[in-house]
């Protein structure tokens, strides 16, 4: 029995010290000009803290928790959806430079 | 839906994480990899419904539809409606908001586990509450600067290092009492430290640096984020958190160095500017200050201006005086150009949107590539809060953190002049050469003030 909670606490931690290395090698190189947009997506990427928001609404028994647990869902789903939709229309401003756009237009109009 | 379909769900939702993460990293694949990563917490979201309570419909299922409903009709306008000046005070109150939510997570499982939490997991719900509150807090002030609904300079309390040691010191301290006995009265006592520590920690911030500020928030809050994916035993949870807190932590490296300032300068630069002024005063080599006056007759009997708008002109809220300026040099038969560099504003078209907004003509504002070759024939160069993007340290100084960026050529200008807040005593990263230049003048103060008085003066003329 205590073997099975180690093994399970081991490959938490696994999966811990993994995501740290995969998250320091995806960003490692980022243009300026794309840091607030990259801050903002993973800004809504933590927002699936809904999720764990959900659960514990789910087990909810008293009224402090079910007001609390309640609370969290408003709070994490405006990050997350609110944080989706504004990095989005961040990047809509990277549609390139008026004569990038031309060109791209362009060569568009060859492939049709 | 098992514990295993469940797990390898959730998995394929962190791959998306990742995904979203490596597309934002690159200008061709950034818009894609958002997408990616909003299908990802969709997937995330919609699973856990079919998983939570065995199969069976959520306890309180429509109480939890109805405030994802509400939560999405406040995020979606918010983030529809809100201008391009505004985004990254937005993006501070999204996050937080998470931060926010991760505490309440914690406080609500806290309590659910009661006695039968283990040593772990209270360990791990203490981090999350203090960090989650230190960022919820902590991301308003940032937000109430951004939005000037406060003051954006450092606010520098009495005895404010000593207040703020005092409230960590308190934090971890009730942090500690948590765990050794436990209870819900100390968590709460701890929570409501954090949220103090957070403002404390955020107010001497200068409202330039708080870009790094958030991202270091964003990053807390992912930490967060994995440490009650930990509690809840969540792999998933667990992914996302960390990934956000380890890119984060990189990010925020990286906007520091882009900014040319150390982190530990940002955080707690106004102190030791405080403490280190007189040493710097000592230290510090002639620079030409003029007065406004000075200023408009350089500029009055120019041929050619191009004024180079920087952050500062954002945190000043200067662009329709600005464009003022620029209106009456035309009128007076001043070639007037804007020469726009792509990171000034730390927004990517930060200073076209603002510029735009103040109705300047959109030929007028000139990219980097196009400008840079006019600079030689240029009279006068006027540099509205910006520095970095014109320091000739990222040509000439091999080993500085700018090194290698590309700048705007305003040191080949006949003139220079800048409007600046202050010299930036305590400032640690690079000094700008081209401040201590011969043909450089300082006129000091706010942005819109100093163009006001400019323009006033220029009147007079």
């Amino acid at each position: 029995m205590s073997t099975e909670i180690m093994s399970t606490e081991l490959a938490l931690l696994a999966i811990f010290l993994l995501s740290i290395f995969v998250g320091f090698e995806v960003v490692s190189k980022v243009s300026t000009t794309l840091h607030t947009p990259l801050m903002s997506g993973a800004n809504a990427i933590h927002g699936v803290i809904l999720v764990g928001a959900i659960i514990v609404a789910d087990h909810s028994k008293t009224t402090l928790e079910l007001t609390l647990s309640t609370i969290a869902i408003v709070l994490a789903t405006i990050n997350m959806v609110g944080g989706f939709v504004v990095t989005d229309r961040m990047l809509q401003m990277f549609k390139g430079k008026p004569k990038e756009k031309k060109q791209s237009d362009e060569a568009g109009g060859q492939n049709k | 839906m098992s514990r295993d379909m469940y797990d390898l769900i959730g998995l394929i939702a962190g791959i998306c994480f990742i995904l979203a993460l490596k597309g934002l990293s690159s200008p061709k694949s950034a818009r894609r990899g958002n997408l990616i990563g909003a299908l990802g917490a969709t997937i995330a979201t919609i699973i856990v419904f079919f998983y939570a309570n065995d199969g069976k419909a959520l306890n309180n299922q429509p109480l939890i539809l109805g405030a994802i409903a509400f939560g999405v009709l406040v995020g979606v306008p918010a983030a529809r409606k809100v201008q391009m000046t505004q985004m990254p005070q937005l993006v501070a109150l999204f996050n937080g908001v998470g931060g926010g939510a991760a505490a309440l997570v914690a406080i609500v499982e806290y309590l659910k586990l009661g006695e039968g939490a283990t040593a772990a997991q209270v360990v791990a719900t203490v981090f999350t509450v203090i960090v989650g509150s230190v960022s919820f807090s902590g991301s308003i002030v940032t937000f109430l600067k951004l939005q000037e609904l406060m003051t954006t300079r450092p606010v520098i309390l009495p005895f404010g290092r000593q207040l703020i040691a005092l409230s960590a010191i308190s934090v971890l301290a009730t942090g500690g009492w948590v765990i050794a006995s436990g209870g819900t009265s100390p968590l709460l006592i701890n929570a409501l430290l954090s949220l103090v520590f957070g403002i404390l920690f955020v107010l001497p911030v200068g409202g330039a640096d708080v870009p790094i500020v958030i991202s270091l928030l964003n990053a807390f809050t992912g930490l967060t984020v994995a440490a009650s994916g930990y509690v809840l035993e969540n792999t998933m949870l667990i992914i996302a958190g960390t990934l956000v807190g380890a890119s984060g932590t990189i990010l925020t490296r990286l906007m520091a160095q882009a900014m040319g300032r150390s982190l530990f300068g940002t955080l707690f630069g106004a102190f030791t500017a405080k403490a280190s002024a007189g040493s710097d005063a000592a230290e510090a080599r002639p620079v030409k200050s003029g007065s406004p006056d000075d200023v408009a007759i350089l500029l009055n009997y120019a041929q050619r201006v191009v004024i180079v708008p920087g952050f500062g002109l954002a945190v000043a809220q200067a662009q329709h005086t600005v464009r003022e300026l620029a209106d009456l040099l035309s009128s007076k038969g001043v070639d007037v150009a804007y020469g726009i560099h792509p990171v000034a504003g730390r927004m990517p078209g930060h200073m076209n949107v603002l510029l735009a907004e103040a109705n300047v003509p959109y030929e007028q504002l000139v990219e980097m590539e196009e400008i840079n070759p006019t600079f030689p024939q240029t009279d006068v160069v006027l540099v509205v809060g910006a520095n970095d993007v014109v320091n000739p340290a990222a040509k000439t100084t091999p080993g500085c953190p700018i090194y290698g960026m590309p700048i705007l050529d305003v040191d080949k200008a006949g003139n220079v002049i800048f409007l600046k807040r202050s010299m930036r005593p305590g400032f640690a990263g690079i000094e700008n050469e081209l401040l201590y230049d011969a043909k450089t003048t300082l006129l000091f103060g706010d942005a819109k003030d100093s163009l006001t008085k400019v323009v006033s003066a220029l009147k007079a003329l």
